[in-house]
C-alpha cells in the first residue's frame, strides 16, 4: 500500500511538473520544473527496483544535460512577448507532432499490453532480481551481447561532439593565449637581453 | 493486528528519524568546528593566533558568528526572483546533508546501505551546482551571475574526472556499495596501488567544492563574493553551512574510496582496539586539514588554467588509468567476480 501511495505521489508531481515545463512563463522556471520532472522519474525507477537507471538518470540528465540547458536559457535574451505572438500560428504544427508521438506510443504499447506473450516478454530480460543486482545484470548484457551497438552509440555521440566543435571553433586573430610548451621551451638567451646603457642616453628596446 | 502494524510502522519511522538526527547534529557541529579549525590553522600558518577571545581558546567563536548571522536582517534585492532566490541556499544545504544517508561510519553504521551507494554520492555531488546557478541567476546581479557561470563550467568539468576515478575504484572492488568498497581494502588501502587517481580525486574534490585554489566562483578580488554577493543573514549562513558540509562529505568520500574508511591502518592489537568510527573521523579530519593547508598555500588558478587542468590533463590521464587498470586486472585475473 505504501508503495502505491509513493507511486501516485511521484507520478502526480511528475505529470504536474511536466505540464508546468510548458506552461511556465519564464524559461528558467521551465528548466527548473524539467529538473523536478527528472527527479520524480528517478523516484519511479527506484520504486521499480531499477536503482542503477535512477542514479544514471540523475547523474546524466540532471547533473550534466540540464545544467547546460539552464546555462543556455539563462544566457539567452528571450523576448517573451514576441514568443507568445506566434503561438496560434505554430499551434497546428505542434499539435500534429504531439498527435504523431502519441500515436506511436499507442502502437508500441498496444501490442505490448494485448499480445499473448506478455508474461514471457515481461520476465524475459531480467535474470532474477534476487540473485543479481541490476547494475551487474545490465553490464553483463550491455558489454557482451550488445557490445557493437554500445560502441556504435558511442560513435554517434562522438560524431555529434566533433560536429558541434567544428561548427563553433574559429581561429581568432590577436587573442593572447598561453602556450605552456612555448613558455617552457624559452631559453635565457631569448628572454633576457643585457644592454649596457650609456649615462644620460637611455635605451631603445 | 492492524494496530500492531501501525505501531511497528511508527517505530520504524521514529528509528529512522533518530538515525537522521544522530548523523545531522554531529555533522552541523563538525561544520562549526571546521570553520573554527580553518581560522586557527590558517592563523598558525600565517604566524597569527586566530580566534582566541570567545570561550576557551576561542572555541565558541563559530557559535557567536552563527548567533550574529541569525540576528541580521534578510535582504532580498529588488528585481530578484524571490522564490528561486530563497530556494537556492536551502537546496545547497539540503544536498550536502542528504548525501550522508549512504556514508558508512563503521561496519554496519549506515542509514541506507543501498546497492548503488557511490553512484548516489556522485549524483548528489553533481547536483551541488544547482544551488549556485540558481543563486547567481535569481540575485539579478552581474557579479553573482558571473560567479554562477564560472562555477557551472568548473563543476561540470571536474565531475568527469571524478567519475573516471570512481570507475577505477569500482573496477578494483566489483561493487557499487560503499561498505563493500571499504571491505575490499582490508589488505591494502587503495591509495597505494591507485596513488595517481588518489591525487586526481583530491584535486577534483577541491574544484567540486569550490575551494581554493579553484575558488573562482567566489573570487573576491574580481567578482566581490561571486554567487552569494546578494545574500545576507541566515540565507548566507545556509550557503556557508552547505559549502563546509560538502567539504566534509568530499573528505569522507576520499577516506572511504582510498584510505580504507573505518579500517585501522594495521589489523594488530593497539590499532584494532580503537573503534572504527574514530579511524573514519581521523582520516576525514586529515583530508580536511589538507583542504585548509592548500587554501593557505596556493594562489588562485586563472580561469583558462583551470579549464586546461581539468580537460587536457586530468581527463586524458584518468581515462588512460581506467583502461590500464582494467587491462592489468584482466591480464592478471585479479578482477573481482
Amino acid at each position: 500500500m505504501l508503495a502505491a501511495i509513493v507511486f501516485y505521489v511521484f507520478s502526480a508531481i511528475l505529470v504536474a511538473s511536466a505540464a508546468m515545463v510548458i506552461v511556465a512563463r519564464n524559461p528558467v522556471h521551465s528548466v527548473l520544473f524539467l529538473i523536478l520532472c527528472f527527479f520524480n522519474a528517478a523516484g519511479l525507477f527506484v520504486l521499480m527496483g531499477a536503482e542503477f537507471l535512477a542514479m544514471i538518470l540523475v547523474v546524466v540528465y540532471v547533473g550534466a544535460v540540464a545544467v547546460l540547458f539552464l546555462f543556455v536559457v539563462m544566457m539567452l535574451d528571450v523576448d517573451f512577448v514576441k514568443l507568445r505572438e506566434g503561438f496560434a500560428r505554430y499551434l497546428p504544427v505542434g499539435a500534429a507532432v504531439g498527435l504523431v508521438l502519441a500515436a506511436e506510443l499507442v502502437f508500441v504499447l498496444a501490442p505490448w499490453a494485448f499480445s499473448a506473450s506478455v508474461p514471457e516478454a515481461i520476465s524475459m530480460p531480467i535474470p532474477d532480481p534476487g540473485e543479481i543486482h541490476n547494475t551487474k545484470a545490465l553490464g553483463l548484457v550491455l558489454y557482451t551481447d550488445y557490445a557493437y551497438l554500445f560502441q556504435a552509440a558511442g560513435l554517434v555521440l562522438l560524431v555529434a561532439m566533433v560536429g558541434a566543435i567544428v561548427l563553433t571553433l574559429r581561429d581568432r586573430e590577436g587573442v593572447k593565449r598561453q602556450s605552456i610548451a612555448r613558455q617552457v621551451a624559452r631559453t635565457r638567451g631569448e628572454g633576457v637581453e643585457t644592454v649596457s646603457v650609456k649615462s644620460r642616453e637611455g635605451v631603445d628596446v | 493486528m492492524v494496530e500492531s502494524t501501525y505501531l511497528s510502522m511508527a517505530l520504524t519511522g521514529a528509528l529512522i528519524l533518530g538515525q537522521i538526527l544522530l548523523v545531522t547534529i554531529p555533522l552541523l557541529l563538525a561544520v562549526a568546528m571546521l570553520t573554527y579549525a580553518e581560522r586557527k590553522v590558517i592563523g598558525a600558518i600565517q604566524l597569527r593566533k586566530g580566534p582566541n577571545v570567545v570561550g576557551p581558546f576561542g572555541l565558541f567563536q563559530p557559535f557567536a558568528d552563527a548567533l550574529k548571522l541569525l540576528t541580521k536582517e534578510t535582504i532580498v534585492p529588488t528585481g530578484a526572483n524571490r522564490i528561486v532566490f530563497m530556494m537556492a541556499p536551502m537546496l545547497t544545504l539540503l544536498l550536502s546533508l542528504v548525501a550522508w544517508a549512504v556514508i558508512p561510519f563503521d561496519a554496519g553504521w549506515v542509514i541506507a546501505d543501498i546497492n548503488v551507494g557511490i553512484l548516489y554520492l556522485f549524483a548528489i555531488s553533481s547536483l551541488g551546482v544547482y544551488g549556485i546557478i540558481m543563486a547567481g541567476w535569481a540575485s539579478n546581479s552581474k557579479y553573482a551571475f558571473l560567479g554562477a557561470m564560472r562555477s557551472a563550467a568548473q563543476m561540470v568539468s571536474y565531475e568527469v574526472s571524478i567519475g573516471f576515478v570512481i570507475i577505477t575504484v569500482l573496477l578494483c572492488v566489483g561493487s557499487l556499495n560503499l561498505s563493500d568498497i571499504v571491505n575490499a581494502q582490508k589488505n591494502m588501502w587503495f591509495f597505494i596501488p591507485l596513488f595517481p587517481m588518489f591525487v586526481i580525486f583530491f584535486v577534483s574534490a577541491l574544484a567540486e567544492t569550490n575551494r581554493s585554489p579553484f575558488d573562482l566562483p567566489e573570487g573576491e578580488s574580481e567578482i566581490v563574493a561571486g554567487y552569494f554577493v546578494e545574500y545576507s543573514s541566515m540565507s548566507f549562513a545556509m550557503f556557508f553551512l552547505g559549502e563546509y558540509a560538502a567539504m566534509i562529505l568530499m573528505s569522507g568520500m576520499t577516506a572511504i574510496l582510498f584510505l580504507g574508511g573505518w579500517l585501522p591502518p594495521f589489523d594488530i592489537v593497539p590499532f584494532n582496539w580503537i573503534p572504527g568510527i574514530v579511524w573514519f573521523a581521523l582520516k576525514t579530519a586529515l583530508c580536511l586539514f589538507v583542504f585548509l593547508w592548500v587554501r593557505a598555500t596556493m594562489p588562485r588558478y586563472r580561469y583558462d588554467q583551470l579549464m586546461r587542468l581539468g580537460w587536457k590533463i586530468f581527463l586524458p590521464f584518468s581515462l588512460f588509468w581506467v583502461v590500464a587498470t582494467a587491462g592489468v586486472l584482466m591480464a592478471t585475473g585479479w578482477i573481482p567476480r
